[in-house]
């Protein structure tokens, strides 16, 4: 038995099963009769044909109804073209900023011992559990005309909701948690001794983060920064709110393709809808790139 | 690098880490800290490292207290257990990071790191392999990547926590031997964490034992075997059989039975506890002191056969081990009684709350039998 399978190429008669995974054998204990398997496997897929594969392969479908030439129309309207570029720009402030601070989080709460870290580490869960309607309310009731700093802001001449800053603000919120959530299994199973050493042998603070840390967790910051980017480009909720749907310049892709759903305007709507599809493909494609290249490295996070 | 080590205590919330330690390291030695988990032994070689800070006391290097100044500021070689090496690099760039970080004034030309690591990579064997990732090594090479990385800034003083403890045994024992001469070769102050006593005993000059925070005893590897200072050194080195005695005018007395002599001058009397290791314990001829026994067990370990022999009387369990070519060998049989020469024994004060009448002052003292001799 051991022999056959350490050597079956040359003496060409071990059984097939000997080379294979042992729990593929057909009579392993822990497999299932062959229909049970196939109908298990069958349900699987028809759930994820029905329910994600259909609607988009629908929303590139109904975009394209029209022809090439409507759908290219669509998108280069000036009020779609506007919406575009406000996605990109909240994304790109908001991104960033999340990237820092989720980064100081993580550092913080892997790194360091200090009083009310659970604290901290629950409420950077906090976006995920509240409604992100709840969260731009939030930012009303602070920074609103009738809010808590509104008058102040009056006078001022600053204007944050319904403007781009609340838009950022609402996108930084609930896609705080992405970045963060990534790096700390990831640097708590790295532990501090790679920055001890580094420290050791005489590296200074910033010598150690540039040339230890962040290579050591660059795969896992970028996987979060993709789940990051992607999330804020799609957010509806908390940005409907604060928007306040300005036409041209408060509208965000996915407002832009509520406000064309509600007019009817059908293939304007599924326009855009397929262009943010598209990001969220492309997003998907980038993640499974990342997992099957730096597997490894992300494991951590798959672990937890 | 001298190092002396005076009066340090740590605190980690209730657990007293470190309790008022003193030690003096001279330049070049090679010193182990040997103890059980928990004994403080690590705490105290990060103390010295930098990674840890005492509440209280001094380290000098030298005539520097560097108890306060942080890890990089004091120039010390730390080879972590599971070793640390940065990933991302190469064997070659992790031995060079320490000199690549200097500041531009320190750091050496390119071509001068160059040398230095290729130097360091030749002496720890690995010439060859510096464009390698950690992962494509074995463990015993990246353990030796850690000290080329470690010996390249140059330190004052080498550290190693728990060096082989990620090691399988084999590898253990070439690495352990191949250190000893690197150390020799090279001179540099080195201090090595263990709980390995075997390990502790092969490497180093001076072994220092430590339990619950505080020093037991220091000493060359024949001082702490052959003259354990107290009871929990005898135990943990090569483990103890404990039995309950009275000392009556040198007379170590096992209920009526005299078990074994004490030395002339010896001052013990009153109730002890006699320490002999499972090694030390032979058959004795029909005349000589000893304890009687019945054999319980015998079981071969390869090189070593081990016996299990209750105590006439009290019935506890003492174990024996002999080479398996010792003529006592097919002595022991179970369920035969025999008695037992007390070859080499360390007599204490039984636990001092237990019986208060006992007359002996710690440290305590050492009887070796020698009725053989006398006997001619």
């Amino acid at each position: 038995m051991t022999h056959s399978t350490t050597q079956p190429a040359r003496h060409g008669l071990a059984p097939a099963f000997h080379s294979e995974n042992p729990l593929a054998r057909p009579n392993s204990a822990i497999s299932e009769g062959t229909w049970t398997q196939r109908i298990l496997i069958g349900v699987a897929l028809l759930y994820l044909l029905g329910f994600l594969l259909l609607p988009l392969i629908a929303v590139f479908a109904e975009a394209l109804r029209n022809g090439w030439e409507t759908y290219r129309q669509a998108l280069l309207d000036p009020d779609a073209l506007a919406a575009i570029r406000l996605t990109l720009l909240a994304a790109g402030i908001a991104v960033p900023l999340n990237l820092v601070f989720g980064l100081a989080a993580a550092w913080a709460i892997t790194k360091f011992e200090f009083r009310g870290k659970s604290l901290l580490v629950s409420l950077i869960d906090l976006p995920f559990s509240v409604s992100p309607v709840v969260a731009g309310v939030i930012y009303i009731l602070i920074f609103g005309r009738h809010g808590w700093a509104g008058p102040w802001l009056d006078e001022h001449d600053i204007k944050i909701v319904f403007a781009l800053p609340g838009i950022v603000l609402a996108t930084v919120f609930v896609t705080f948690p992405f970045i963060a959530r990534e790096l700390i299994p990831l640097m708590q199973e790295q532990g501090m001794d790679y920055e001890q050493a580094s420290l050791s042998l005489g590296a200074n603070g910033w010598q150690t983060f540039w040339r230890v840390t962040l290579p050591s967790i660059k795969w896992g910051l970028l996987y979060g920064v993709l789940l990051c980017t992607a999330r804020a480009m799609g957010e509806f909720g908390a940005v409907s709110v604060v928007s306040g749907h300005i036409r041209g310049q408060t509208n965000t892709m996915p407002l832009h393709v509520e406000i064309l759903y509600n007019e009817y305007q059908f293939a304007g709507a599924f326009a855009v809808a397929s262009l943010l599809a598209l990001f969220a493909l492309i997003t998907l494609a980038l993640k499974s790139y990342l997992e099957w290249r730096h597997g490894d490295e992300l494991s951590a996070i798959r672990r937890h | 690098m001298n190092i002396q080590i005076r009066d340090i205590s740590k605190q980690f919330g209730s657990f007293r880490a470190l309790d008022r330690i003193d030690l003096d390291i001279a330049s070049g030695e090679l010193i182990a800290l040997l103890g059980p988990s928990g004994s403080g032994k690590t705490t105290l070689l990060r103390m010295i490292a930098g990674l840890e800070f005492p509440d209280h006391g001094r380290i000098l290097f030298g005539d520097q207290d560097i108890a306060l100044r942080p890890i990089r500021e004091r120039r010390v070689g730390f080879v972590f257990q599971h070793y640390a090496l940065f990933k991302h690099m190469t064997v070659f760039e992790n031995v060079a990071f320490g000199l690549r970080v200097r500041g531009r004034k320190q750091r050496p030309s390119e071509h001068e790191i160059r040398r230095k690591v290729l130097e360091l990579i030749e002496l720890v064997q690995l010439s060859g392999l510096e464009s390698r990732y950690p992962s494509q090594l074995s463990g015993g090479q990246r353990q030796r990547v850690a000290l080329a990385r470690a010996l390249a800034i140059d330190p004052r003083v080498l550290l190693l926590d728990e060096p082989f403890g990620a090691l399988d045994a084999k590898v253990r024992k070439e690495l352990r031997r191949w250190l000893r001469e690197l150390h020799t070769r090279t001179g540099y102050t080195t201090i090595f964490v263990t709980h390995d006593q075997e390990e502790a005993l092969e490497l180093a000059d001076r072994v220092v034992i430590m339990n619950r925070g505080a020093i037991e005893q220091v000493g060359s590897v024949d001082q702490v075997y052959q003259h354990p200072a107290t009871p929990f050194v005898f135990d943990f080195l090569g483990g103890a059989n404990v039995i309950e005695a009275q000392v009556r005018e040198r007379c170590v007395m096992h209920g009526e039975t005299e078990i074994a002599r004490l030395p002339d001058g010896s001052q013990a009397s009153g109730a002890v506890d006699v320490y002999v290791r499972p090694g030390d314990l032979r058959i004795a001829e029909a005349h000589q002191a000893g304890i009687d026994v019945v054999v319980t067990g015998v079981q071969r370990t390869g090189p070593l056969v081990r016996a299990a022999a209750a105590l006439a009387g009290t019935g506890q369990i003492l174990s024996i081990e002999l080479p398996h070519l010792h003529h006592d060998v097919p002595r022991f049989v179970t369920n035969e009684r025999l008695r037992l020469r007390l070859m080499q024994f360390s007599v204490y004060p039984r636990a001092v709350k237990a019986s208060p009448s006992t007359t002996i002052a710690a440290p305590m003292l050492i009887g070796r039998e020698r009725s053989r001799s006398r006997l001619g």
